[in-house]
């Protein structure tokens, strides 16, 4: 009995590797202290009434940020670990199997249970707000999404203690990512995780192309609407039409390794390249998926800090939506090298430098926004001035790769690593940090400590360039990914070296950030006008943290930059005041069923990974329990009568 | 959310009848290919024909018995939607055909 236990242990936890004990304890001491700091301070029913039951889409927003946060850490140590072995030639510090699980964790980690989450974390801040709206379209939807999202998230982060880690790359291709090649766990670690939280983005992507659709304050046309909700609209058309594709791929690749199929298979008429043509259906517009919300993030920035209307508006909108198109055909450039015809090449080829034209329209309506501009280089202008160099170099490089017969000498090395790290970490991250800089006081109710701010910027800017300008010449060197280790007879020992640097200036930009975080709750600037940069869109005309309700009064927009426009005729006098009519306020009630649902979903897919199919029916079960429960209930909502909405905006200093 | 007050008039949303005849249906397209590979009825391009007339079959079947795509009060938005999600069904499956025959050996 005792032998039998100590197996099983030996083969369900993970073990061997000094780091790994070293993350089980400290992984163990965190939960203590959290079930620790809970249990005294009496904090159970707070966080379950307050927040794993809330539909409230700021609370929301923040969770997303939080955990995006968080999985932002993880990844960067992964990544850290990955130049700390690369630092030297013969390095002994991670084992080649180590370093495969490190690299898959970093890839998959990083675009999806980071990137994914800190971009719906800023739709949920912001576009309700942008919009005039008191919520998305679908509150409790939005709450399943994020719950899904986070438990696919914590399962695919159980695959580092427990069974063991994926090994077969970002995006596990067949055959590699087979039971011949990937026996155990690890593997179905990656597709269910993914799997969990997929469901959760395609579903986010349908609440918000309905609330920019739908739910608009009265008055405001679609040729209104802000920036950043025009990209938001390009983000969600790409995610309702390129999710499924993973959806079906991946499941196809689980049929594939638990049943037996033989969709990608090397034999039996499989094709594994036929995984490739599909994951990067989606792979592609994936990525754009996630940079266009940068995109508009940084239109929004470059007004308000310049203090003049974006330039190009028309242009701007049309370049995001035909972005929301074209990235659908350009996918096979990620596996030029894989055999196929000539003609498909070239058309691949052409279709991928065409779709640079209207990221390039972008560039020069944020410079001509800029010219004559009254810049003020507060935080979240630092990141968009920062991103456009960047971003420049980036989309150079890429379309060098996209030069079919040159990229027959890129293709997969370290010059196409720095290429997709600067388009990502350029565009995206330096996106969504100007972003969460911009929005940060609407959400939270003070600013950013600035001099921290500054320190953590140059980090990870000089850190960037340091980390990632090296790899270029690496990979014309002949250096290709997923080496773990080289000798001193290939000659890029040096090179190896600065760029660990760089990604260590780029932790400890981080570290900035963090502590920049911990200073302002205390320390940061408050901000008691709700305008703190003195913006231009709607958001801003409320209080700041922003009510549960958003507006006290819903909006009736006559302009685009409505707020500016209010402003502005209030400074000249021309602003005639309208008698306030308060209402009682429509709003959802909270539910648990989306976190009840998102475990259940998460006994499914733990089920499945370890091939105890009992538990998945368990899950399965429970699952259509939660939607049977939702479908009968009809006491959903509620009013906020009048007299709470006028204490609450009196609490936040506005008399109505 | 003036929207929620509006859950009262459920127009034409489809009935009972029409949702298990759209089923029953895609079930039955469903089968029709599943049976024709297992057994190896036909022979390979006319299995392929016939599993792509029923793969358009039942698209259009979800289309009309799900999705309600005669509804709505603003047919104009539906009618482009439809257009993009063509065009990008197209791409998929064209395109795949595309890259894909030239590796077959």
């Amino acid at each position: 009995m005792w032998e039998n236990i100590k197996q099983f242990a030996s083969e369900f936890f993970v073990t061997g590797d000094p780091l790994i004990y070293g993350a089980d304890v400290s992984i163990a001491l965190t939960m203590i202290a959290i079930v620790f700091v809970l249990t005294k301070y009496k904090k159970w029913g707070w966080l379950w009434r307050e927040w794993l039951t809330t539909v409230d889409h700021k609370r929301i927003g923040i969770m997303y940020l939080i955990a995006s946060l968080l999985m932002l850490f993880r990844g960067g140590v992964d990544a850290l670990l990955m130049r700390l072995q690369l630092a030297f030639p013969n390095m002994e510090f991670l084992h080649s199997e180590h370093y495969n699980a490190i690299f898959t964790t970093h890839g998959t980690i990083m675009i999806l249970f980071m990137a994914m989450p800190m971009m719906f974390g800023l739709f949920n801040m912001v576009v309700p707000l942008q919009l005039g709206a008191r919520d998305v379209a679908y509150p409790f939807l939005n709450a399943l999404s994020f719950w899904l999202f986070m438990l696919g998230a914590m399962l695919f982060n159980l695959s580092f203690v427990i069974g063991g880690s994926p090994e077969a790359g970002w995006l596990s291709y067949p055959p590699l990512s087979q039971n011949d090649f990937s026996p155990g766990p690890g593997q179905n670690f990656w597709i269910w995780g993914i799997q969990i939280s997929g469901i959760g983005s395609l579903a986010t992507g349908i609440n918000f192309i309905v609330t920019i659709l739908k739910m608009r304050a009265p008055g405001m046309k679609l040729s209104q609407m802000p920036l950043f909700s025009w990209s938001v609209l390009s983000s969600s058309i790409m995610i309702i039409f390129a999710f499924p594709i993973l959806t079906v791929t991946i499941a196809l690749l689980f049929l594939d390794r638990f049943a037996g199929a033989h969709f990608f298979t090397m034999d039996g008429g499989g094709n594994p390249m036929m995984y490739l043509n599909l994951i990067w259906m989606w792979g592609h517009p994936e990525v754009y998926i996630v940079v266009v919300p940068a995109f508009g993030i940084f239109s929004e920035v470059v007004a308000t800090f310049s203090r003049k209307k974006i330039f190009g508006y028309k242009s701007m909108v049309w370049a995001l939506m035909a972005i929301a198109v074209a990235s659908f055909f350009t996918w096979a450039h990620h596996f030029f090298t894989m055999g196929t015809s000539a003609s498909v090449i070239a058309f691949f080829a052409i279709s991928t430098m065409v779709i640079a034209i209207p990221t390039g329209v972008k560039v020069f309506n944020w410079l001509f926004t800029m010219f004559r501009g009254r810049i003020s280089f507060k935080q979240p202008m630092l990141w968009t001035i920062a991103f456009i160099p960047c971003f420049l170099v980036g989309g150079a490089t890429g379309v060098m790769l996209a030069v079919a017969p040159a990229d027959y000498q890129y293709h997969n090395s370290y010059f196409l690593i720095a290429h997709f790290h600067q388009v990502l970490i350029g565009g995206v991250v330096f996106g969504y940090l100007a972003g969460i800089y911009y929005w940060w006081p609407k959400l939270f109710g003070f600013k950013l400590d600035e001099k921290l701010g500054k320190w953590g910027f140059w980090f990870w800017n000089i850190g960037f360039y340091v980390c990632f300008m090296p790899q270029y010449a690496l990979g014309f060197m002949g250096m290709t990914r997923r080496y773990y280790t080289y000798g001193w007879d290939r000659g890029w020992a040096d090179m190896n070296l600065v760029s660990t640097v760089g990604a260590f200036m780029m932790g400890i930009g981080f570290i900035f950030q963090v502590w920049q975080i911990a200073y302002s709750i205390k320390h940061g600037e408050r901000d008691k006008t709700g305008d703190p940069w003195n913006a231009r869109t709607l958001e801003w005309s409320i209080p700041s943290p922003a009510p549960f309700y958003n507006f006290a009064v819903v909006p009736t927009v006559k302009d685009s930059d409505d707020w500016w426009a209010t402003k502005q005729a209030k400074a000249n006098g021309t602003y005639k005041e309208e008698p306030v009519h308060l209402e009682p306020i429509h709003m959802p009630k909270n539910s648990g069923i989306p976190f009840i649902m998102s475990l259940f979903w998460f006994l499914v897919g733990f089920g499945f990974t370890f091939g105890w199919v009992w538990i998945a029916v368990i899950g399965f079960i429970g699952v259509f329990a939660c939607m049977w429960v939702r479908s009968f209930q009809y006491d959903t909502d509620y009013y906020v009568p009048v007299d709470e909405v006028r204490r609450t905006e009196a609490s936040l200093g506005r008399v109505l | 959310m003036t929207q929620h007050e509006n859950h009262g008039d459920h127009h034409n949303h489809g009935s009972l009848k029409s949702y298990v005849i759209g089923f029953i249906l895609s079930i039955v397209l469903t089968i029709i290919p599943l049976v024709l590979v297992m057994n190896q009825m036909m022979s390979k391009t006319a299995t392929l024909i016939t599993i792509m007339v029923m793969a358009v079959l039942q698209f259009v079947i979800q289309l009309f018995f799900f999705m309600h795509i005669r509804e709505g009060e603003k047919p104009r938005y539906n009618v482009q939607t439809l257009i993009l999600g063509l065009v990008i069904v197209l791409t998929i499956v064209l395109g795949s055909i595309w890259i894909m025959t030239f590796n077959k050996y």
